[in-house]
Parts: structure tokens; C-alpha cells; sequence
């Protein structure tokens, strides 16, 4: 404090006396050490669940229990032989590949219709282009529970029950306006003057869609992918309803039905299988997680 | 804008017919590329929802036809003791859960603000339960957590506290799913982050010229500035509190167990519409979900005048 004024000028040969911000850097160091501990001991109990999972994964299922450390000297590989086994005569192989056509098959739909139909609110003037906007952002806070009932009537009188459609019809019609909500926000903020060139050029709306708006939709277009995965991925009340038969069932179903028939006896495996069943998540956070991150932030700025 | 753009250049090159025909050709553009939400929005959408208001007038089982009942269902509802646990369950859930976890989620965005680095790894290290939270798999590592003997009961009893398991304990198993809520903060968390980044450096350089410390920037500065983005932060969350579905329904074995505690109002409706086939008792629980959704949205909206603050600028 002493070396703020005066001195500085009087002895400038002196370095620890001549800075005047040596004090408040000081200062800054001793901050900055306190948030880095502060942040990282609540990373470590945020994260705790998470790595307790992972260990438990590879702890034999009598260890689990009874211990709350994360390290283990009997670590193996058995719970995941146990849980890769699969279950109801079913391998956990062919789970993996049914939420793999499944969460394939809604990233195709939702992005497909999402673009399509954001293009339309963000670009196009026509009657009636508001009102049906402000109806889907009220979809938007629709609680899905009121539709589940007639839709699985509609399904069942159809034969549909048992098959994939009701679970992927609902993503290439956008009946999930989240995305189509995300697209039409970053549509805005795309400068309009290209379109109003390419319309003085003659290019009509199909034009301006594929060779102007998709390339520049990039980012949106990977965010909106990586969620609809991961959505579908953890979507359970969905198959839940609709299918039936275990060769179908999509993970989180299997997993219902592996912790049913243990019944919670082997606690290893069944941690196996959920880890197992979260790794895609996992992967696809740590590759993209700058997408999803500022997907998520940008839903909510422009609210 | 683009519409009075082209049609100023148009007249100047080509007729003055061509505004009207670019007008037609839009409409028609539009709705072709709005079909897609279009046919969901009428098929998947405004479709059952009337078709389920409908069936909340009758009896149905899904086997014989639908049998108009009136009001039967609503009035049975509110003399049905389990429906009337789950509401308390539900409820007991939006209204300690949602302040908690947008409180976890503001302090720690507020904390993250500091940061002069390191913070893209902290923001996504606290987003990742958000991704994995209301999953299957999160919720059977839950139930062992908290069930006797597991890290949690193990962990507090280190402290004295002795509580057992809170899986089969009817009056922890709220706590329990509080915390799985409060857990996944990282989403109303990375928002509020945002916001808080869009709030303009001067107001609090200028306040610190006035003498105002910490508290005084938070509540003058901050909360005013934020308030807007802790509306959408609430709003969204409270209506995603009432849905809470696949966590309740993995750790009670589908069942809202024990003794009804963990009975969310969709489990019941799941029950009741796909156990007992009553979809017309099961569409009047939908409606009346929708009912009180929406009139919590109105209040929102009412009551957000008096405290969000929307500033000027438009973007």
C-alpha cells in the first residue's frame, strides 16, 4: 500500500517497490488459488456419484456395499463379462445395437424436419407464420403426458405397438420443438442480406435452404444431432409404452428388466450394464462438449 | 424486411406485379417448409390432446368402447387417496427441489464468473450430471447410494449420523430425489453463466465508484440484470419438475413405493393408464397436469413484472 504513490517514480530501480499492482497481483494469486480449490472440491462431490459408478463397475458385487471408497484392490473385468451376458435370453450386444438404430434414426428425423421447419419460421413471410410460432413455443411447455394416452390408442389401432415407428415418427415431424426453437434462434442471427442476394439472383427458397443456410447451420445442426442422440439414448418412458418384446428393447429398457430379475442381488453387474449403457453419453460429452455446453447456453440467452 | 427490400428493387427492374406473385410463391414456400411441424403439430399434437379431453369424459379401457361418464373421473380423482399422495409427492418435489437446485446453480455460475481461467473445464465438468441425470442407469447407481449400508449411509455415519438406507425409508426418499435433482444444476447453471456475462462491466465499475460493496452490486446489479434468465431458468425448471419420470419409476420398481412416497403424479398416470387400462381416468390426470402447468405459467408471467427486469436493448 505503502509504494503506491510517490516512490514509484522516485525509485524506479527497485522492482518489488516499483510496481504499483505487485500488492493487488498479491492479491489476485491468493483469489485465484482459493477458486481453484474451492471449484475442484465441489467438481470432487458433484462428481463423486459418477466415479463411485465407474469403480464399483470393476469392484466384486460384496465390495460395493458396505464401502463408500472409490479405490479397490480386487478391481476386474467379471461385472461386465456378467453384464455384456445380456439378459431374458437376449446380448447386451444386441440392446446396444437397438439404441444405436433408434437414437440414429432421431438424430436423422429431428434434424431433417427441425431445419426445415425453423427455415420456415426464421425466413419465410407468410400468414400465419406467428401464430403457429407462438404455438410452438406453448408446445414447448406442454407437459407430453397429455398426449401419451390417445397417441399409444392411435399406435395400438394401428398394429404399431411393438415397432420402432411410434418412437421415431414423433422426430421427422419436429414434435419436439426444442429443436426447432434452437434452429430458429441461430437462423436470426444469420445475416439476411445473403438470402436478399441470392433472391435478386432468382434462387428461390429451396436454393437459399440447401446452398446457403445448411453450410452456415453447422454448429446448430452438430448441437441439435448430439442432443437428439443423447435424448433418445436416455429415453425411457418411450419404449417403456411401446415395446414389448426384449429383442426390441432399447438399453435403458434392458436395464429395467436386468434389475428386476436380479433383484438387486448383484449389485456389480448391474453397475456394469448402467455404465455401459452411459458410455456413448460419456464419449460423445468429452469429443463435444464445447457444442453442447454452448448449445445449451444459447437456448437459454435468447429466451 | 426482406419483404419491402425485394419489392422496392423489384419494382425498379420488373412490373409492378412480380410483389404479389413473390408474395404467393412465399406463402406457398412457407407452409411447405413448415409441413413437417405442421403434420405433427395437428397429428401428434392438437390431435390427441382433444381426443384426450374427450376421454377424460369417459370410461375407457382400451378394449371396449369409451362410455361417457361426464365429470365422474374429475370428481373421483379428488376422493382417490392415491392420487391425492401423489399430488403431495409431486409437489413436495417442484417446490424444495426447483429453489435448490436453481440456488446450487446460481451460486456456483456465480463462483465460475471469477474464473480468469479454467473455466470452459469447470463449466462442463458441473453440466455433465445434467446429461446423464435422469437416465436409467444414474438412477439404479442412486438407489445403491442411498440404500442400507451404501456410500451415502456409510459416509454420514463416519459423522455419527446414523439414518440407515433412504431407499426404504419413507421419509428420506424425498430428500433423496431432491439431491438427484439438485445434482444435475449444471443446465440452469451454464445459463445463468451466460447471463451473467452479458451484464456490462460499467454498471459495477460505476457502482464501485459509489462505494457499493459485494451485496449491494448483487442485489442492485446482478439479480436485476440476471432477473430475466432466472424467470426462463425457473419457469423451465418447475415445468420439468412436474415429468419427473424414469428416475421414480426405476428406484420404487415401478411402483412409487415405499408407502407411496416416491408416487409422482406420472408414475400414478403411467399406472393407472397402462396397469389398470382406466386411459380415461389416466386423460383426466393428463388434463388436469395441463391444467395447473399452465395456470403456474400464467402466475409466472403475471407476478414476473414486478421483479424481472427487461432492459431496453433488444438483443
Amino acid at each position: 500500500m505503502t509504494t503506491l504513490s510517490p516512490p514509484t517514480q522516485v525509485r524506479p530501480s527497485a522492482a518489488t517497490e516499483y510496481n504499483p499492482k505487485a500488492d493487488s497481483r498479491a492479491a489476485k494469486r491468493t483469489r485465484s488459488i482459493v477458486f481453484h480449490a474451492l471449484s475442484l472440491a465441489l467438481i470432487a462431490v458433484v462428481l463423486y456419484p459418477a466415479l463411485w459408478m465407474v469403480s464399483s463397475a470393476f469392484k466384486p458385487s460384496s465390495e460395493i456395499i458396505g464401502n463408500s471408497s472409490i479405490w479397490s484392490s480386487n478391481f476386474s473385468l467379471d461385472n461386465f463379462v456378467t453384464a455384456m451376458g445380456g439378459i431374458g435370453g437376449v446380448s447386451t450386444a444386441q440392446f446396444f445395437a437397438n439404441s444405436v438404430v433408434l437414437a440414429l434414426g432421431s438424430v436423422i428425423g429431428t434434424v431433417l424436419s427441425a431445419t426445415v421447419s425453423a427455415y420456415a419460421f426464421a425466413r419465410i413471410k407468410f400468414p400465419g407464420r406467428s401464430i403457429f410460432f407462438g404455438m410452438m413455443i406453448a408446445t414447448l411447455l406442454l407437459p407430453f403426458h397429455v398426449v401419451i394416452i390417445p397417441q399409444y390408442i392411435i399406435f395400438q389401432q394401428l398394429g404399431l405397438v411393438d415397432t420402432y415407428i411410434p418412437l421415431l415418427i414423433g422426430k421427422f415431424l419436429a414434435a419436439d420443438a426444442f429443436f426447432v426453437f434452437l434452429m430458429v434462434q441461430f437462423m436470426r442471427n444469420l445475416p439476411r442480406e445473403l438470402d436478399e442476394a441470392a433472391i435478386i439472383d432468382g434462387a428461390g427458397h429451396a436454393r437459399i435452404f440447401c446452398s446457403i443456410m445448411l453450410p452456415l447451420m453447422k454448429p446448430a445442426l452438430i448441437s441439435s444431432s448430439i442432443f437428439a442422440f443423447i435424448w433418445s439414448w436416455n429415453d425411457f418412458l418411450g419404449p417403456l409404452l411401446y415395446l414389448n418384446s426384449p429383442e426390441k428393447y432399447p438399453l435403458p429398457l434392458a436395464l429395467r428388466l436386468f434389475v428386476d430379475q436380479t433383484q438387486s442381488s448383484d449389485y456389480g453387474a448391474m453397475i456394469a450394464m448402467s455404465v455401459l449403457a452411459l458410455l456413448p453419453v460419456l464419449v460423445f460429452f468429452l469429443i463435444f462438449q464445447r457444442y453442447i455446453v454452448e448449445g445449451v447456453s444459447t437456448q437459454g440467452l435468447k429466451g | 424486411m426482406t419483404q419491402t427490400l425485394t419489392r422496392h428493387r423489384g419494382t425498379a427492374a420488373a412490373p409492378p406485379a412480380r410483389a404479389p406473385r413473390r408474395r404467393g410463391a412465399d406463402t406457398r414456400a412457407g407452409y411447405t417448409f413448415l409441413l413437417p411441424w405442421l403434420l405433427g403439430f395437428i397429428l401428434l399434437t392438437v390431435g390427441p390432446m382433444l381426443s384426450s379431453l374427450y376421454l377424460s369424459f369417459t370410461n375407457y379401457n382400451l378394449f371396449e368402447a369409451p362410455k361417457w361418464i361426464g365429470l365422474d373421473n374429475y370428481t373421483s380423482l379428488f376422493q382417490d387417496e392415491r392420487f391425492l399422495q401423489s399430488v403431495g409427492v409431486t409437489l413436495g418435489y417442484v417446490v424444495f427441489g426447483t429453489p435448490l437446485k436453481l440456488a446450487a446453480a446460481l451460486a456456483v455460475a456465480l463462483l465460475l464468473n471469477n474464473a480468469t481461467r479454467g473455466q470452459g473445464f469447470y463449466r462442463s465438468a458441473f453440466y455433465a450430471p445434467s446429461l446423464i441425470g435422469a437416465s436409467v442407469s444414474i438412477a439404479i447407481v442412486w438407489k445403491a447410494m442411498f440404500g442400507d449400508q451404501g456410500p451415502v449411509d456409510q459416509g454420514l455415519s463416519f459423522f455419527g449420523i446414523n439414518l440407515g438406507g433412504w431407499v426404504g425409508n419413507p421419509s428420506m426418499t424425498m430428500p433423496m430425489m431432491i439431491l438427484l435433482t439438485v445434482w444435475q444444476f449444471g443446465a440452469p447453471m451454464v445459463i445463468f453463466l451466460a447471463g451473467l456475462k452479458q451484464i456490462p462491466q460499467e454498471l459495477y465499475e460505476a457502482a464501485s465508484v459509489d462505494g457499493a460493496g459485494r451485496f449491494r452490486k448483487f442485489v442492485n446489479i446482478t439479480f436485476p440484470m440476471l432477473s430475466p434468465v432466472v424467470f426462463f431458468n425457473l419457469l423451465l425448471e418447475t415445468i420439468h419438475a412436474f415429468q419427473i419420470f424414469a428416475s421414480a419409476y426405476i428406484i420404487s420398481n415401478g411402483e412409487g413405493g415405499p408407502a407411496g412416497s416416491t408416487l409422482f403424479y406420472t408414475l400414478y398416470l403411467y399406472l393407472r393408464g397402462f396397469s389398470d387400462f382406466r386411459m380415461g381416468y389416466a386423460s383426466a390426470m393428463a388434463w388436469l397436469l395441463v391444467i395447473v402447468v399452465g395456470v403456474i405459467t400464467l402466475i409466472f408471467f403475471r407476478t414476473s413484472k414486478s421483479w424481472v427486469h427487461y432492459s431496453g436493448d433488444s438483443k
